[in-house]
């Protein structure tokens, strides 16, 4: 009797692990095509999908950095994305903290309107805030693109970082009071390293969030040597799809890769496990 | 004095970051809602007040009628295949304490660090008729009579979509789930293991309702995630089309706005996607009201 309900589970220990393997396969497989295709040449394209490249040939990496301006564009993504994230983060720590912990006029109206906005949907402004852009001479500028990530990110960083500020006893502030430390003190040299973790959770994933964008950049960037990589990706798209030489995007869908794997692959315990810290203990 | 150096450094903290979140986040918005009562063609043009006009003209519009049939589908289908796929992994894997758990983990989430664009143009050549790997696949298992234009062809355009969407987002609710699962109490199975409970009966009597309140937060972010994420798949794969049988509401919109000219017409179709992504979000909100459980 014990041994045949051995069995069973071990039969359906089997079987679960063959459908994880399946989607491991069904995850992983795209990718290792891709990489494989980027050394693929032209005629090797259009032969079988699933045969190797003959040779790992660089063509297409030289291809789409120098013809196809890539370089470029991976030049304007972290201008874009660093600016956005120094932005974004330096303002928001201080607006969460003083959020969560005092108490002033219009506090509750300042969160609901963070907290509104998290629903809010970004394509619904994107039409109003090209205009302001064109106002405010920050239409075409990578600055400005940078502006709208770093303050379009505002409601959801605030949130997560609030909630960690309001994990923090409140005896530290205090003892730091009777010590003499001034407000900016305490922000500063206090509640910021304490909230290390969560800064350096909302940053990976804002970096993601802003080096993956492709709305805003679509929309706010016209000139062609402002574009940042995702768009450059479009326009690749568009070119290869006339000179059929599809090389080139593969190798530009792996250099927008790159980064991301490399931050995914030293940080991936911190992002997995931030996701809990912030994401819906809040 | 204490007071006035207080609320300067409240002012300092608060003031800068949320004039700035106004005037790029909110106002916008609350821009486009008044915009919808004009007519206002292109940038140089003046735009004139028009009342209800636009939303007569979006009320007797087909097209978004079929755009908003489109985002309804994709809803539907997408949170529910999400959901169960991360479900099921989450359980099966915190429950059989498989060694390799910490791989899955890490390989799962992968796709949801990639960029919208990136995952666009991949299973744009995965779909695609002749050089995709799909297709292939297919003629290679035997199953010649399955492969289609999966892009090209109506029947198959939104399923398509819907898979994609699905393939990006299974392992970030997988990763949320585990995390829960591993907070339910292992003395709770062991009670149920010798009451006799099988594993399917386990999961639905205790794991499940132990981390309802986490599934409840994710549907709402998956849904509006879907509704939101969903601009960037159909602009890049498919345009709306194949004769807008993939179109959508906010690619219906960035049409209007930004290759047809219309902008007053262009944020009446936001106020639309705009209403749907509240009700959802309320409606998500109420029909998943249940108490919790305490453990």
């Amino acid at each position: 009797m014990k041994k045949k309900e051995e069995t069973r589970w071990s039969m359906s220990k089997l079987l679960i692990r063959i459908i994880l393997v399946i989607n491991t396969i069904v995850v992983i497989f795209p990718l290792i095509w891709t990489i494989l295709t980027s050394f693929k040449t032209s005629t090797e394209f259009y032969e079988n999908p699933w045969k190797l490249p003959g040779s790992l040939n660089l063509i297409n990496y030289i291809n789409a950095i120098e013809k196809a301006n890539m370089g470029d564009y991976f030049f304007n993504s972290i201008f874009v994305t660093v600016l956005g994230l120094l932005i974004c983060i330096t303002m928001s720590i201080g607006s969460a903290y003083v959020l969560t912990r005092y108490e002033f006029k219009f506090r509750s109206l300042f969160k609901q309107i963070y907290l509104i906005g998290l629903f809010l949907p970004p394509i619904l402004g994107i039409v109003p805030l090209f205009m302001i852009l064109q106002q405010m001479n920050l239409y075409d500028t990578r600055i400005g693109l940078s502006m709208v990530y770093a303050f379009t990110a505002f409601p959801y960083t605030i949130f997560i970082l609030s909630g960690f500020f309001g994990s923090i006893p409140k005896e530290f502030e205090e003892a730091a009071i009777v010590d003499g430390c001034s407000y900016y003190g305490i922000l500063w040299r206090i509640m910021v390293p304490m909230a290390k973790p969560a800064i350096i959770t909302i940053t990976i994933f804002n970096f993601m969030g802003f080096w993956n964008e492709y709305g805003y950049s679509l929309t706010y960037i016209a000139s062609e040597s402002k574009r940042t990589l995702p768009i450059g990706l479009i326009n690749l798209m568009e070119v290869q799809r006339y000179s059929t030489d599809w090389g080139a995007l593969f190798a530009g869908l792996v250099i927008v890769m790159l980064p991301t794997i490399i931050v995914y692959a030293l940080l991936q315990k911190r992002i997995t496990s931030g996701l809990t810290i912030g994401g819906l203990k809040g | 004095m204490k007071s006035k150096k207080r609320s300067l450094f409240i002012s300092l903290c608060v003031l800068p970051t949320f004039i700035c979140y106004m005037i790029f986040g909110f106002y916008p918005c609350v821009r486009s809602i008044i915009m919808a009562f004009y007519r206002w063609s292109g940038i140089s043009g003046q735009a004139e007040f028009i009342g209800f006009n636009n939303f007569v003209t979006l009320i007797n519009d087909a097209k978004v009628w079929g755009a908003l049939g489109n985002n309804l589908f994709l809803l539907a289908v997408v949170p529910l295949m999400t959901m169960t796929l991360a479900l099921l992994f989450a359980f099966s894997i915190t429950k059989m304490k498989f060694k390799e758990k910490g791989f899955y983990r890490v390989v799962f989430f992968f796709p949801n660090v990639l960029s919208l664009v990136v995952i666009s143009i991949l299973f744009m050549f995965i779909y695609h008729p002749s050089l995709g790997i799909l297709n292939s696949f297919l003629e290679f298992v035997g199953l010649e009579n399955l492969t289609r234009v999966w892009l090209g062809d109506a029947n198959t355009v939104l399923w398509s979509l819907a898979i994609t969407m699905v393939w990006q987002a299974v392992g970030y609710y997988m990763v949320l789930y585990m995390a829960s699962m591993e907070g339910v109490p292992t003395y709770l199975y062991e009670a149920a293991i010798i009451d006799g409970a099988s594993q399917w009966q386990q999961f639905r009597n205790i794991t499940f309702p132990l981390i309802w309140e986490v599934v409840r937060v994710t549907i709402i972010f998956n849904i509006l995630g879907v509704f939101n994420g969903s601009f960037a798949y159909v602009n890049i794969m498919t345009k709306g089309g194949p004769d807008d049988a993939s179109n959508i509401l906010s690619v219906y919109m960035y049409k209007q706005a930004f290759a047809n000219g219309n902008f007053g017409y262009a944020m009446c179709v936001g106020i639309l996607v705009l209403v749907i992504s509240l009700l959802l979000a309320y409606i998500a909100n109420r029909l998943t009201k249940k108490e919790v459980v305490q453990y």
